[in-house]
């Protein structure tokens, strides 16, 4: 039986000013591992995740997080969560170091302890060297890395992420996903949002495609991306003359007719077993006497998937 | 999308996580240990930024000059005495005042930035904040106080009744003191963002110096002002510590300068009855 670390049943949470965030959120995320939701700009992967970490009522629903409800058991929830959110929550004017012992001890670290577990998550985030400066002085970058060692100081059971490395560079976003790989191999689950669908595929054993204020599609990426199509064979054959000639063999492999193109040399079709296929249907080919000058399994990317469920037009 | 509903109970072991301190269990002793945690916080920061505070201290320091100095020289005070023995109360009371602004701009501050979401999301009591602030906003206060006796006994300031009469006017500072830090609280929660804050905060804050009886009799206002000054909690600590202090009062005989001891501690205690809850309030609907 599946243990989940976030369950959501039927959230709403309409704002004041009127807006429905979230409108019939559903969602079950499995214990351990990293869990993306991934959705455009204004779907309601930030409210999701403030209802999750008990910052903002909802108006219906259910949901449980680490085991605690979060309506009626918020102070269980906060004792085992931590929260890194879109913009870096940290006391701008101590230095980095005194942030980190401040939410140590926060947390009920003794002062000891949690000047240790600050040197430790300094060193872990390249910050030694900064550990005294003020974070104002600090980078876009490293205000962020401090702010994710501030929600690893009590290695959290869920780990909430609000677009962990939007506006990064390339290094510290790297080190970011270090971080988190690190933290998930020690036990933790991590729920991420992104609006990035490499990340997505990257980090996320699952994700849940978020829109208008509810899940549009959740699975493996994999199974995402099957949902639109399965893999697709492109053969070019070096002589257009013998296109129909290709195009008949592959009809008595497949039972089907392959889509060709009007440029008069290039065949596709869907197929199952991609590079089965591609094996069989190449040999096929070279047994009647057909040069292939290119062949390739072109597989749908998690953008497409994206695109088809959300909307292409937004 | 349905599936099984059981939830993972807690999926890092207690033994792998760093140990909480044993000391603070009980739920009172934690709201006590965080908001301590939270004084030396606000504490830290006018260590690390002390501009701050040397702001708020060149304000009374320059009301001291000009008025004991510049104008004082030309004022009477209506109940006889030097005008710097009349005046340095109310720069006390005033500096109290201008504190609001302190409060306000910290919490905006934090309400703003964020910082606050990660307080709230965390295990700590969520009084700490508040308490954290009102604590620290008194060592302040005890600072500035410190600070403005020693100017005060240089420029020729003093206290006449005693060691104990004297602990016990700034005793009703104090009280003033915690008393705004609630109200600088809740307006620090109503705009989060620190420079419409203080925009807010010291017009709201200056005309409650000028109406009151710090600089001027509020026998010489028009009637109806010279009634506002006489009620104002500002004009009731600076009597009571004009008489505790052994300080040239005004010489008034109305009801709110005849009672003025009881004022000093009435007009604090109802501002804390109606803003603290309000500052509570507040912060719970942070997340509405
Ligand atoms: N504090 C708020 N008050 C009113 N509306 C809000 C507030 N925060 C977000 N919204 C609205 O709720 C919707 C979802 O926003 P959000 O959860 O921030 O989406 P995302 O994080 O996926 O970009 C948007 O339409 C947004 O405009
Ligand atoms: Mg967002």
């Amino acid at each position: 039986m599946t243990t989940y670390a976030v369950v959501a049943e039927g959230l709403l949470k309409r704002y004041r000013g009127g807006a429905t965030a979230l409108d019939g959120f559903d969602l079950h995320a499995p214990a351990g591992g990293i869990y993306g939701l991934l959705g455009p700009n204004g779907a309601g992967k930030t409210t999701a995740v403030r209802v999750f970490a008990t910052l903002l009522r909802f108006d219906a629903g259910r949901a449980e997080v680490a085991g605690a409800d979060v309506r009626s058991q918020p102070e269980l929830v906060r004792d085992r969560i931590a929260l890194t959110g879109q913009y870096a929550a940290v006391d701008e004017v101590l230095s980095g170091r005194q942030n980190l012992v401040l939410f140590g001890r926060l947390q009920h670290l003794a002062a000891r302890d949690a000047r240790r577990r600050a040197d430790e998550l300094l060193e872990q985030f390249a910050l030694t060297d900064a550990a005294g400066r003020s974070a104002a002085e600090y980078s876009g970058g490293m205000r962020r890395r401090l702010d994710l060692a501030a929600s690893m100081i009590r290695r959290p059971s869920v780990l909430f992420l609000d677009e962990p490395t939007t506006g990064l560079d390339p290094r510290s976003r790297n080190q970011v996903w270090e971080a988190l790989r690190s933290l998930v191999a020690d036990g933790t689950t991590v729920l991420l949002t992104t609006q990035y669908l490499e990340e997505a595929d990257q980090l996320a054993a699952r994700v849940a495609v978020v829109d208008a204020g509810r899940v549009v599609a959740e699975g493996t990426p994999r199974e995402l991306k099957a949902t639109i199509g399965a893999d697709r064979l492109e053969i070019v054959v070096e002589d257009g003359g013998r296109l129909a000639d290709a195009a008949a063999v592959v009809a008595g492999l497949t039972g089907a007719a392959p889509d060709t193109d009007p440029d008069g040399r290039r065949l596709r079709m869907p197929v199952t077993d991609g590079v089965g296929a591609l094996v069989g249907t190449v040999r096929a080919l070279q047994d009647a006497g057909i040069t292939v000058s290119d062949v390739g399994v072109h597989r749908p990317t998690l953008d497409e998937v994206f695109l088809e469920l959300t909307g292409a037009n937004r | 999308m349905t599936g099984p509903t059981t939830v993972v109970r807690d999926a890092v072991p207690d033994g792998a996580r760093t140990p909480a301190s044993p000391a603070v269990t009980t739920h009172r002793g934690r709201a006590v240990a965080d908001g301590l945690v939270m004084t030396g916080r606000y504490l830290r920061h006018v260590v690390r930024a002390p501009e701050e505070i040397i702001i708020y201290f060149s304000l009374p320091i320059m009301f001291v000059l000009v008025f004991g100095y510049v104008f004082g020289s030309g004022m009477q005070v209506p109940g006889g005495g030097g005008y710097r023995e009349f005046l340095l109360p109310g720069v006390f009371v005033m500096t109290m005042l201008y504190g609001i602004g302190a409060t306000a701009t910290g919490i905006a501050t934090d309400t703003g930035r964020g910082v606050v979401d990660r307080f709230r999301s965390m295990p700590m009591a969520r009084s700490a904040l508040m308490t954290g602030r009102a604590l620290a906003d008194q060592v302040r206060a005890m600072l500035e106080v410190t600070v403005l006796v020693v100017c005060g006994l240089l420029v020729g300031w003093d206290w006449h009744r005693g060691i104990g009469n004297a602990l016990l006017a700034v005793g009703l500072l104090l009280l003033l003191r915690l008393a705004l830090s609630w109200v600088g609280m809740v307006f620090g929660m109503l705009t989060p963002n620190p420079d419409t804050v203080s925009v807010i905060v010291f017009p709201l804050a200056f005309p409650l110096s000028a109406l009151s009886n710090i600089f001027v009799a509020p026998q010489l206002m028009p009637e109806w002002l010279g009634a506002i000054s006489e009620w104002n909690p500002i004009s009731a600590t600076t009597t009571a510590i004009r008489e505790l202090f052994g300080n040239p009062g005004l010489g008034s005989d109305s009801w709110p300068a005849e009672n003025a001891l009881l004022l000093a501690v009435a007009w604090p205690v109802a501002l804390i009855a109606i803003f603290a809850p309000l500052a509570v309030h507040r912060y719970r609907s942070l997340g509405r």
